[in-house]
């Protein structure tokens, strides 16, 4: 039952994306991100899912898993919609029923709010499916590593980056192994009422938290022992190299925002 | 109370990329009384096939009948049969929760329903039953004990819900030699008293004095089954499961080649000691 959760939800095959060096595509995410929120009209949106569509078939990544993505969103997603098509005021109205109101201004917003935050979790996830967490937390290390200037602790933050996501399988399986202990001694995590749910998870929790606990100890012995004392100095296994396909990527990109660009200067307001 | 796994095969994660077969067609039946040593390599099922015994796990395909009924079947009360059929898992210490020992071994009894004073002489019988001191222990936090301690307090919590059959899932594993003959005593003792046992393991030591029945799994499959006597003997199968013998068995072997007149079955220390004392009278020797 836990064991189906999946997180971190790394697509493990090999393709051009999937090499690309994760500094590039941390950097590359963030443009495309902007690049939403560049977008005058529904044209600029089709840009942005054209290039979507070559860049998931290019990591050979099924487009359907990229749009899941989107699917625990649908509730934010709805009520973004509904509050800026009914409660924006400006504008012409279009259509009037009792105290609902709907102005052009008002569903210009709803279509492009809600589409906005479609791609945007669209294009995140194309970072995270694309790229171990080992090589995210290892590229966010690099791109954060000029602030150690100002103390700021890049190194520590990525190592406890990766540390949490290695024990997330560990502790799942350990709270499945405690909840099954539990239930053989009679333990009911399944009915009564939500105070009797959150009672009954602290014989769930306490030796949950305990093991965690000794787990961290036992890390921070082991990592000790074999003379662990932060980055300074550290060389690494994988040194992150900028290739060719790196500045093909980049080209690609800033090509999609030029043309968004265009598209918002050609483009006359007010179209949808 | 009997329990009977027909044809039961577990597949876990059906269906995904990650799909794994841990029981296939296991066929077993337990009977009141007995004492089944479950005997196998890491990762051939044994963990899985326990977790089935009271429901914790359901069949891919197959069935698991208490006394004739099905385990999984309508209108069966499952926590209730689960209750009957003690489950201590692998390192049950790490289950332990509450604030003090005695309300850790009454968490079972609690769920069951019963009244403060039963509980309270379960928690006595159960904290008697696995040698701990209730004047001593009862009201100290289980986090202070030591590692042996609190496995036998985790194990008092099973048996407070006084289960007609109990299971446990390496009991001895990670504890000192002392530790380890100290349980196996205990759970002697409790087979001794009417309760049936299941004991999963991988030492042949530990089980060979202990076992009415011994069932050797490999693969997901039973491989052999019988009385310790018939599987010591099979001792090139063992071997190639990679399980061995006793080690009484094997000096046994040993010395029957070397030409001393032994019975070819022995496989207990206590069996070897005494025909050996045997040989050495009849030579003079002692």
């Amino acid at each position: 039952m836990l064991k189906d959760i999946t997180l971190g939800q790394y697509y493990p095959v090999d393709s051009p994306v999937h090499r690309l060096d994760p500094r590039i595509k941390i950097v590359l995410t963030i443009a495309m991100i902007v690049a939403v929120f560049l977008v005058h009209s529904l044209i600029g949106y089709g840009l942005i899912l054209i290039f979507l569509f070559i860049t998931s078939s290019l990591a050979r990544i099924p487009f359907k898993t990229l749009a899941k993505g989107v699917k625990p969103l649908r509730f934010i997603l709805a009520l973004t919609f509904l509050l800026n098509l009914f409660f924006t005021t400006t504008g012409q109205v279009l259509f009037s029923w009792q105290f609902l109101t709907v102005t052009d201004d008002g569903l210009h917003q709803a279509v492009h709010f809600s589409l906005r935050l479609v791609f945007l979790v669209i294009s995140t996830s194309l970072l995270t499916l694309t790229t171990s967490p080992i090589m995210l937390s290892d590229g966010l290390e690099l791109l954060l590593s000029p602030l150690k200037v100002i103390h700021f602790p890049a190194h520590e933050l990525a190592m406890m980056m990766s540390i949490a996501l290695r024990f997330i399988p560990t502790l799942l399986e350990e709270t499945d192994k405690i909840m099954k202990a539990q239930m053989a001694r009679g333990a009911d995590f399944e009915s009564g009422n939500l105070i009797a749910r959150a009672k009954a998870m602290i014989p769930l929790l306490v030796p949950l938290f305990v093991s965690a606990f000794r787990r961290a100890g036992d890390l921070a012995m082991a990592m000790e022992s074999r003379c662990y004392h932060g980055g300074e100095g550290r060389t690494r296994l994988r040194v992150l190299k900028v290739t060719r396909n790196d500045w093909i990527a980049c080209l690609c990109v800033a090509g999609l925002i030029a043309l968004i660009v265009a598209e918002g200067l050609l483009i006359p307001e007010g179209w949808l | 109370m009997s329990i009977e796994l027909r044809d039961v095969t577990y597949t876990y994660s059906e269906g995904s990329a990650f799909q794994s077969t841990a029981l296939k067609n296991v066929n077993l039946t337990i009977h009141d009384g007995e004492f089944i040593a479950l005997v196998g390599h890491t990762g051939c099922g044994k963990s899985t096939l326990v977790q089935h015994l009271n429901g914790l796990l359901k069949p891919s395909s197959g069935q698991v009948l208490i006394d004739g009924q099905d385990l999984h079947g309508e209108n069966v009360d499952r926590r209730k049969l689960r209750q009957q059929v003690g489950l201590v898992f692998q390192y049950p210490e790490y289950q332990l929760f509450e604030e003090t020992v005695a309300r850790d071994i009454a968490f079972g009894p609690r769920n069951q329903g019963l009244s403060d004073s039963e509980i309270d002489s379960r928690v006595h019988r159960a904290m008697a039953h696995m040698h701990l001191n209730y004047d001593t222990l009862s009201q100290r936090s289980p986090f202070e004990l030591s590692g042996g301690q609190m496995r036998r307090v985790a194990i008092a919590g099973v048996l407070a819900m006084e289960p007609k059959v109990l299971v446990l899932d390496e009991p001895t594993a990670g504890l000192d030699p002392r530790g380890r003959d100290r349980i196996l005593g205990i759970v002697k003792e409790l087979h001794r008293s009417g309760t049936t046992v299941v004991m999963v393991s991988h030492s042949m030591d530990d089980v060979a004095p202990l076992a009415t029945r011994i069932v050797v799994m490999s693969q997901g499959e039973i491989a052999a089954s019988g009385a310790p006597r018939e599987i010591f003997r099979q001792r090139a199968l063992m071997e190639s499961i990679g399980l061995g013998v006793p080690e009484a068995a094997r000096l046994n072997q040993a010395l029957r080649e070397k030409g001393l007149d032994l019975p070819e079955a022995l496989y207990t220390q206590e069996e070897l000691l005494t025909h050996l004392l045997r040989l050495g009278k009849e030579a003079g020797l002692c």
